[in-house]
């Protein structure tokens, strides 16, 4: 009678170490996320010129054919994506992670750079090759007449956001069909079961938390950006309306305002509902290591169908790189297919100033990477393995960073910081400090998912055994469930790293001055001026083989402690 | 891995902390301009004032505005620095700039028929700006266009589809472009012109750069820009041509002086270098490429430089009633993007509707179809208000939330786009009516 009235006892006590969690990452967040976003989205909630509370803000959204009209477009436009997105990652991640398959970890960096796309250069590079008169059109139209929208309307912005994010579904995907229990795939094949009904079957399902991961982060991020479909000038959609509503000058608009609310609310809908999908199912394996599932031999005709395969996709996925390094070597580039003539004078002229980019770029990124993957880390421990109150609400509030435009975040940090002072009077908000915050802040959720996939592989008879064996909580954390995650870390800090590398809505608020400025600012201020176009791509690529380098040498370190692991066995 | 990122990120950590050296005689500068236009300031500046160094912070014009607002409790910054003459007058009265009285002196009073100064000594003209018309010769060339000169020439059919502008809600000079417009040909004929140069419109961008890039890569053939987005890509060797329409105007770009600023001697001296002849010349750099404000700097000009002091063309350009402006900034900039920007895809596939009906028109005239083409276009320069109405003190309370309870713009903008979705798909049906009348 005891014991049965105690387990249930047992498990809605939380520890205090645990409730400190709670309190102290709760205290982070509301100081470095929903104060400064709640003094700025305050407005929606309040009649304009007296400043009454009111709700009529929001009747008006639902009133409004043009908010309506843009709230399906948004569904619309990232729920596509997320197919395209899919069926990109999809063979890339099979290939790599399933089969004995050369240059699978340059494939893997590769087929992550695009998530590394400066600001302003990338849309320009697209626009030149893929625009109406594009290098692709202009060379169709040479030929057979004919022009191909890629860029125009809502397709245009699905096209380009596929070719953007699709990396959330490839890293996530892949770090979870590297965790997948060869046993697993062993018994299938043992019970008759092969080819594309064991990926079917077995292999997919059992890589769904990965899948999942990534493929919300996608959703919400098609549905929360605003910089691709305002570059493609495509404006009836959410994310735009909002940007273009509190970004005008002069006045204040509380429709904007209303926007960002009702950007954050299906943010964290979208995030529950793919957690929701997951409930009641159990995705964790015991045994680790030995590089995951196994790897087969291709044969010589499904090899060259698979080369042919990656090839078509890289080239897609890199074609805006493509052209920002064709960009970064342009004399002029107008109206055909390729740049009239070729020059290295944009190298020489960013060469200089490009060193304090690329330190302080390396030092915000990597900061603001550490700091998402300690409190991405937490949360997901906290949620998965304790009933401590208020986890959910960590989950919620760092998720719904992802729908706060930059902006609005730059724009709270200067409200909420720029008041308290350092003795010697400087503001705080002067401070780089803050931009690194806020770039930890937009980067959260990346780090979030990936942690809270890879935890969900891990089994929780591991952590029992070592607990049973007497290790404290503490010790079995660091012993077991750090090592065992090890790949979704560094999956959620290359994600975290090497988009906040790139980073520029919030940060261009709070820079002040070109000595504190990262590389996505400098190439901001080079792109306003015709002639700054070819500095800005040169400094574009720079910024791109810098991030790309650092992932590189993190897939290296994945890869070669797999192998460790498996050898070791 | 993590100990040694942890480590290296220490190490450069440390090192960015290092207290850089200050001299005292840092002077904060928030501008728009982009680097081209700065850095030969920069330089310029600190060579002319030794011990002056000059700290370029750069923001688009509206989010500086903003950021100026954020910070006045504690404001770090010296000088404002941006072109839209609209985002200044929002900060004088905001209180957020401070006066001033330059030493240079003999500068004139107006360029065109604009005032250079802010008549109370807020901020300063230092470059005159014209707004028109700016094309990419190889697109013309390759779509067979001719050369457009006067903003009715871009309301033809031969342009549907190759015209991009930027929002006027999104850029202070498009803004006043669009204001000139209205004031040279009348509130009705005024948006009769710009719902037909809508109705030919590829994009509409929102950034005022968005327009040159677009024409300098060759994706659309004409915008309508500054001319200085021509004359510094024209430097840079892109294959764009520039014209100035007879109904325009030049607006100075400005300098202000921020309320309470940290380095006020150091925000002066640049505010009286910037009007010297030492920085005016630096305006005719080949990535500047600026009118100066300083009448005796057009000697040196590079040959087919226009000189608004001099230029007959300037001179009969009309006059710019800013006041009218002020009143119906925000109205006028709505309008644009509920009957226009908003409303592209049905104002475009109207207008392509009476092109046609037009076409066949003129090889057959068929009176009926004649009188339901007329209708249609005066169902797309039809306007929801008139010029009264938009300077009315109900409308502008709307939009700057008034003491008395009126209409909130959310209203009045659906009301407006309902408008419009309604005259268009009606301007498409007679349209289309017309041309079945005369096959």
């Amino acid at each position: 009678m005891a014991s049965v009235a105690s387990i249930p006892f047992r498990r809605v006590t939380a520890k205090p170490g645990q409730i400190a969690a709670v309190a102290l990452i709760g205290l982070f967040l509301a100081i470095f996320l929903i104060v400064p976003a709640g003094t700025v989205i305050y407005t929606a909630f309040t009649e304009k010129g007296t400043g009454a509370l009111t709700f009529v803000n929001f009747l008006d959204f639902f009133r409004t054919d043009l908010f309506r009209r843009s709230f399906f477009n948004s569904v619309y436009v990232a729920g596509m994506s997320v197919v395209w997105a899919t069926l990109i990652a999809l063979p890339l991640a099979v290939l790599t992670t399933r089969f004995d398959f050369r240059g699978s970890m340059v494939i893997q960096t590769l087929g992550f750079v695009p998530l590394i796309m400066p600001p302003f250069v990338g849309a320009v590079a697209m626009q030149l090759l893929f625009g109406r008169n594009g290098t692709v059109n202009l060379m169709l139209y040479d030929w057979f007449g004919v022009r191909i929208p890629f860029m125009e309307g809502l397709n245009g912005v699905i096209f380009v956001q596929s070719l953007h994010y699709f990396p959330f579904i490839l890293i996530n995907l892949s770090t979870s069909l590297r965790n997948i229990d060869r046993s697993m795939e062993e018994a299938a094949q043992n019970l008759g079961s092969s080819g594309f009904r064991l990926f079917r079957r077995i292999v997919f399902p059992l890589s769904m938390p990965g899948y999942l991961a990534g493929a919300s982060l996608v959703f919400v991020k098609v549905f929360d950006d605003l910089a691709t479909p305002l570059l493609l000038n495509v404006k009836d959609m959410l994310a735009p309306q909002a940007y273009l509503r509190v970004t005008s000058v002069g006045l204040t608009d509380p429709m904007g305002y209303v926007i960002s609310v009702i950007l954050i609310i299906v943010s964290v809908f979208a995030m529950w509902l793919s957690a929701v999908a997951m409930r009641g199912k159990d995705y964790s394996t015991v045994q680790r290591g030995g590089g995951g599932l196994m790897r087969r031999n291709l044969s010589r005709g499904e090899s060259i169908v698979a080369y042919g395969v990656v090839g078509f996709i890289l080239l897609l996925v890199l074609s805006p790189h493509i052209g920002l390094l064709l960009l970064s070597f342009a004399t002029v580039w107008s109206y055909s297919p390729l740049p009239d003539d070729f020059t290295m004078v944009h190298y020489a002229r960013v060469f200089d100033e490009s060193s304090i980019y690329i330190k302080n770029t390396l030092i915000y990124a990597s900061l603001a990477g550490l700091i998402d993957v300690v409190i991405g880390g937490a949360i997901a421990y906290l949620l998965l393995r304790t009933k401590v109150v208020g986890r959910r609400w960590l989950d919620w509030a760092a998720t719904s960073a992802l729908a706060i435009p930059g902006v609005v975040l730059g724009i709270g940090y200067l409200r909420t910081f720029y008041g308290v002072t350092l003795p010697d009077g400087t503001p705080l908000a002067t401070l780089w400090v803050m931009v690194v915050l806020a770039l930890a802040i937009r980067r959260l959720p990346y780090a979030l998912r990936a942690c809270y996939a890879a935890l969900q592989q891990v089994s929780e008879s591991l952590e029992e055994a070592a607990e049973n064996l007497g290790a404290t909580k503490q010790r079995t954390i660091r012993r077991i469930v750090l090592p065992l995650m090890t790949g979704g870390l560094l999956a959620g800090f290359v994600t975290s790293f090497s988009t906040a590398a790139v980073e520029l809505s919030a940060t261009l608020m709070l820079i002040q001055s070109n000595s504190d400025a990262p590389i996505a600012y400098g190439i901001y201020v080079f792109m306003q001026s015709p002639a700054g176009r070819g500095p800005g791509a040169a400094l574009g690529v720079i910024a791109v083989i810098m991030v790309a380098l650092c992932t590189l040498l993190s897939h290296y370190v994945i890869e070669r402690r797999q192998k460790a692991i498996g050898s070791a066995k | 891995m993590l100990k040694t990122i942890a480590a290296a990120m220490l190490v450069s950590a440390a090192a960015i902390s290092t207290v850089y050296a200050q001299d005292g005689g840092k002077v904060t500068v928030v501008t728009s301009f982009s680097k081209d236009v700065t850095d030969p300031f920069k330089a310029s500046f600190e060579a002319e004032n030794p011990g002056f160094t000059l700290d370029v912070q750069n923001k688009s014009t509206s989010s500086g505005v903003k950021y100026l607002d954020e910070i006045k409790a504690n404001n770090q910054v010296d000088l404002f620095w941006a072109s839209a003459p609209d985002a200044f007058d929002s900060l004088k009265g905001k209180s957020l700039l401070a006066k001033f009285a330059p030493l240079v002196t003999g500068l004139p009073e107006k360029v065109g028929s604009y005032p250079v100064n802010d008549p109370e000594g807020y901020y300063f003209g230092f470059a005159a700006s014209g707004y028109g018309i700016m094309w990419n010769d190889r697109y013309l060339e390759a779509n067979n266009l001719p050369k457009p000169a006067e903003w009715s020439d871009l309301t033809k059919p031969e342009f549907h589809d190759h015209v991009a502008i930027a929002a006027p809600s999104r850029s202070g000079t498009t803004h006043l472009t669009i204001e000139t417009v209205l004031q040279g040909e009348g509130w009705d004929k005024g948006w009769g012109t710009l719902k037909g140069i809508g109705g030919n419109l590829q994009q509409v961008t929102e950034r005022s750069f968005g327009v040159p890039d677009a024409v300098n890569s060759g994706q659309t053939g004409i915008g309508i820009v500054i001319d200085f987005f021509a004359f510094s890509a024209q430097a840079g060797g892109f294959p764009v041509s520039f014209v100035y329409p007879s109904v325009t105007t030049v607006v100075p770009a400005n300098i202000g002086i921020v309320a309470n600023a940290p380095n006020q001697k150091g925000a002066e001296a640049f505010v009286n270098y910037l009007l010297s002849e030492k920085g005016q010349a630096v305006l005719l750099e080949p990535s500047i490429r600026r009118l100066p404000i300083n009448p005796a700097l057009y000697a040196n000009a590079p040959e087919g430089f226009p000189n608004p002091f001099k230029d007959p063309r300037f001179q009969s350009m009309i006059t710019f009633d800013s006041d009218v402006s002020k009143k119906r900034t925000d109205v006028v900039d709505t309008l644009f993007d509920q009957l226009i920007s908003f409303q592209l895809d049905p104002l475009k596939g109207a207008t392509k509707a009476i092109y046609a009906a037009e076409k066949a028109l003129a090889a057959k005239d068929v009176a009926e179809a004649r009188t339901l083409v007329n209708e249609a276009r005066g169902l797309i320069s039809a306007m929801p208000v008139t010029a009264d109405e938009a300077a009315s003190p109900q409308i502008r309370d709307a939009f700057t939330g008034g003491e008395q309870k009126t209409a909130r713009q959310a209203e009045l903008e659906q009301q407006w786009a309902s408008f419009a979705t309604k005259n268009y798909a009606e301007a498409k049906a007679k349209a289309e009516k017309a041309l079945s009348l005369v096959d």
